[in-house]
């Protein structure tokens, strides 16, 4: 046996117009972590589905354990001990955990016919040698995100999979849960499996990898070891270019108070939370996943009307129970989930851009055509947007373009509020840089930010100030001088540990 | 897989823009699809097929389709459905020539009432625009499916029909002003009796030309694109849903409730199983005519392209002596492959 356990050379992938892949080169070890790096669309998910059999590759070939395979389909990657763990998480929610690991090869009593009993037991041997602490006759929908990964990875343990790819696998999980993740990464290392991590977060490649391969608009760029390498070389790496400053704040200036919410209160997810937010200021809002963060926006901003509390705008009470209410009074929400709650896939940028403001954009009813184009094209030049045209369908959009789109809906309706929930995530570094940008100039301009981010760096990076949230409540506030890690995990994690007596 | 290879590419929209044949094909295949089978007609029936009386007839034939089709045409792309068009047609006919009727016969519905045709024809417009006004407030109030609403109007709105003409015999004896609207040409000749277009047609071309400027030039138009491209998001936008998705049932509605009332006016009676299956032809027109089933995507254009080739498949094969049952099977045949091509563009278009 050689050295590695899988060689991809001169993999070339084409799409309709598209060079996604060209003469593109990856070899793994076994029992190491190699983490694939590069802006989106570099073709690092590309190259994985292809070696998960998800894609066929037009040129090139593949050798596991240095005999020629050919994947044709995800049946003969698992057959061949690869699986991937996609970053939507694919599994069947109203079956149980242990019914979607044996999924499509269930186990059969004497009979012939599904033994349940058997695929629980056999689920909960994994369970046990793995440590994971998860009932498998529970739905999948029962289980949080990172415990459904959970039960993604013991299918690919089941399976005996000796290459798993995780893409981007801490996307969607708290802090807590990513450090569970790694040890489990750690764990199936050990046990000599190789592991293919895609992520976009720093910190998390240097803390989990031993070697990381770059990828640049679908060419290879450099393998090596993590060891060897910094963040600075990294970035470098990715964009090609030096990028002097991840978090580019500017000093805006801050004026009155432009936005104040007292006893806001909606079901168990928002409790009495108060706060305000003045002209020019970044106010960030922290929290674990799932501590009322995005659902307090939500309520202020209309989505889901409050039971109780008073929002005040530049002094005035709004009555807001509508989306519609909340942007005629000066409010903007960018919402954490682009793809289900932000764009309309099949509209053209130029739609999905003048939607919010088309009251604006209207005379009696009729749309003022020039005036929109205009101002779209606008807006398209500033946040320098990558689209051939307006026309151009959104869905066809990378995600940091998408994002440049819903954001310049928002900047249409010229907001003096403008919240964003998530304004980074699962955007390459190249695309956030700008949006954080964007935001500290639209502070500059006298904008108020509300920022809602589970990354840390960017809380601390961009915040003027930053509000902790746990459980539905606001549990603290920290300027931006007096802010660290320690000190806002310390607040977001309070009532946790009492939480079960 | 929803999310396309060439999606996750940036690369993919980067470049100068060239003209993309293949969307050019895909965008337009239906006028050729028509053009086709205009042709191949043609040759099978000696030319008979394109002589002029024929030709407007088959458009005279298809304007209810053609109608109901544009109405149809917002919904489908609000991802609605409206199963109560037939029936609120039949409802409004009914109405309509009921107050129609020339007063003095035995068969007459009111005795001794006497209103102008205006009044009749308003009315049947008011009965098809209030059912579908029904339909509105239980998809956007009432969160019921926009297939079971229909479903459920579709039922009602026939029975009540029935109920309206008593012992179910049609209301005739209509008054020539009304019968006009259905047997009437524009621009015709005094000296050629059967020279011009006929007003169903005029009707047709008027309401075709109406929906396309507020589909594409009207914020309402905005707001049906943008419900069917995502729903929550347009609401996050500011749109309000409920309000939107009214109009547009009851636009639904009225077309029905005016497609009645043609129908009526050219057999010069109402009856109460007029328009009965009448939805599956225009749904057929709509996504034969590239509107998705996915929501989001449409043209009022397509939709009288996908009318006009339901009439001419319906025609050639009458003049080919083809049985009406089989040409029921042919229909049946265009919507799957409709379906099928939809399905195959949305997995392309990326």
């Amino acid at each position: 046996m050689g050295e590695y356990i899988v060689e991809m050379q001169g993999i070339t992938k084409r799409f309709p117009g598209v060079l996604a892949l060209n003469n593109v080169k990856l070899n793994l070890r076994p029992g190491l972590v190699h983490s694939l790096m590069g802006e989106n669309g570099a073709g690092k998910s590309t190259l994985m589905k292809i070696l998960a059999g998800v894609y066929t590759l037009d040129e090139g070939q593949i050798l596991l354990n240095d005999k020629p395979v050919s994947i044709e389909s995800p049946r003969d990657g698992l057959a061949n001990g690869i699986s991937m763990i996609h970053q939507e998480l694919v599994f069947v929610p109203e079956l149980t955990a242990a019914e979607n690991i044996y999924l499509g090869r269930e186990l059969r009593d004497r009979f012939g016919l599904v033994s349940r009993k058997s695929m629980i037991d056999e689920t909960q041997k994994v369970f046990d040698k793995w440590n994971i602490n998860i009932d498998p006759a529970t739905q999948m929908k029962e289980l949080s995100v990172a415990q459904a990964q959970m039960v993604e990875i013991a299918k690919a343990i089941a399976f005996e999979s000796k290459i798993i790819i995780m893409d981007e696998p801490t996307s969607a999980i708290t802090e807590r849960e990513v450090e569970r993740l790694h040890a489990m990464i750690r764990a199936l290392r050990e046990a000599g499996t190789a592991i293919i991590y895609i992520t976009h977060k720093m910190d998390e490649v240097f803390a989990i990898s031993d070697e990381i391969t770059v990828f640049r608009d679908g060419t290879w760029v450099a393998t090596e070891k993590a060891s060897a390498m910094d963040r600075d070389r990294l970035i470098s790496l990715m964009v090609g270019r030096e990028l002097n400053q991840l978090f580019p704040k500017v000093e805006a200036e801050i004026g009155e108070v432009v936005l104040e919410v007292e006893g806001l209160n909606r079901g168990r997810q928002v409790k009495n939370v108060s706060f305000s937010v003045r002209r020019g200021e970044i106010l960030g809002f922290a929290g674990l996943m799932g501590s009322g963060r995005s659902e307090v926006l939500e309520t202020v901003f209309g989505i889901h009307p409050a039971t109780s509390g008073t929002i005040k705008v530049n002094g005035k009470v709004v009555r807001i129970r509508e989306p519609h209410q909340a942007i005629e009074a000066g409010l903007a929400l960018l919402t954490e989930d682009r793809k289900k709650t932000g764009i309309m896939g099949v509209l053209s940028v130029r739609d999905n851009m003048s939607i919010a403001a088309i009251d604006r954009f209207s005379f009696l009813g009729i749309l003022r055509r020039p005036m929109i184009e205009k101002e779209c094209e606008a807006q398209r030049q500033a946040l320098a947007l990558k689209t051939p045209s307006l026309d151009q369908l959104t869905q066809n959009l990378s995600g940091g373009n998408q994002q440049k789109v819903l954001l310049s809906r928002w900047l249409l309706t010229d907001p003096d509020i403008l919240i964003i929930d998530e304004p980074t995530r699962g955007i390459d570094v190249g695309a956030k840089s700008e949006i954080h940008r964007l935001m500290g100039e639209l502070a500059k301009q006298g904008k108020a930010i509300i920022m809602v981010s589970s990354e840390m760096p960017e809380i601390l990076g961009m915040s003027d100030r930053v509000v902790v949230m746990c459980e539905g409540q606001l549990v603290g506030e920290v300027s931006r001088k007096d802010a660290t890690q320690e000190k806002i995990m310390e607040l977001a994690t309070r009532f946790s540990d009492e939480a079960v007596a | 897989m929803s999310n396309q290879p060439a999606t996750t590419s940036s690369t993919a929209v980067i470049g100068p823009k060239k003209f993309d044949w293949g969307h050019f094909v895909r965008q337009y295949m239906i006028i050729g699809v028509l053009a086709l089978f205009v042709a191949a007609l043609a040759i099978m029936t000696n030319g008979n097929s394109i002589e002029p009386v024929n030709l407007v007839n088959v458009i005279r034939q298809v304007s209810a389709i053609g109608i109901i089709g544009v109405g149809m045409t917002f919904v489908i792309i609000t991802l609605g459905i409206d199963l109560s068009v037939g029936s609120i047609l039949g409802l409004s006919a009914v109405v309509a020539a009921s107050l129609a009727q020339i007063p003095g016969g035995s068969l007459v519905k009111f005795q001794g009432i006497d209103v102008p045709v205006i009044i009749a024809v308003l009315a049947g417009l008011a009965v098809g625009a209030f059912a579908g006004f029904i339909n509105g407030v239980l998809i956007a109030k009432f969160r019921l499916a926009p297939f079971i609403a229909t479903l459920g109007m579709m039922s009602i709105a026939r029975g009540l029909a029935y109920i309206y003409t008593g012992d179910g015999r049609p209301f005739s004896g209509l008054k020539d002003d009304y019968n006009y609207l259905g047997q009437g040409y524009l621009f015709n000749d005094p000296k050629q009796p059967l020279s011009g277009i006929p007003l169903p047609v005029v009707l047709f071309i008027v309401v075709a030309i109406i929906a396309t400027f507020l589909l594409s030039y009207t914020k309402f138009g905005r707001y049906t694109y943008a419900i069917g491209g995502n729903e929550v998001a347009a609401r996050v936008s500011g749109i309000r849903i409920p309000r939107v998705t009214i109009l547009i049932y009851t636009l639904s509605g009225l077309l029905a409730g005016l497609a009645g009332v043609l129908w009526s006016a050219r057999i010069g009676s109402g009856n109460s199983t007029l328009g009965q299956g009448i939805e599956l032809d225009a749904i057929t027109a709509v996504i034969v005519g590239g509107t998705s089933f996915k929501g989001g995507i449409g043209k009022i254009w397509g939709t009288v392209v996908g009318a006009l080739l339901i009439g001419v498949i319906n025609n050639g094969l009458d003049l080919l002596n083809v049985s009406p049952f089989l040409q029921i099977v042919v229909k049946g045949c265009i919507i799957i492959v409709a379906i099928i091509i939809d399905e195959r563009k949305n997995t392309k278009k990326a």
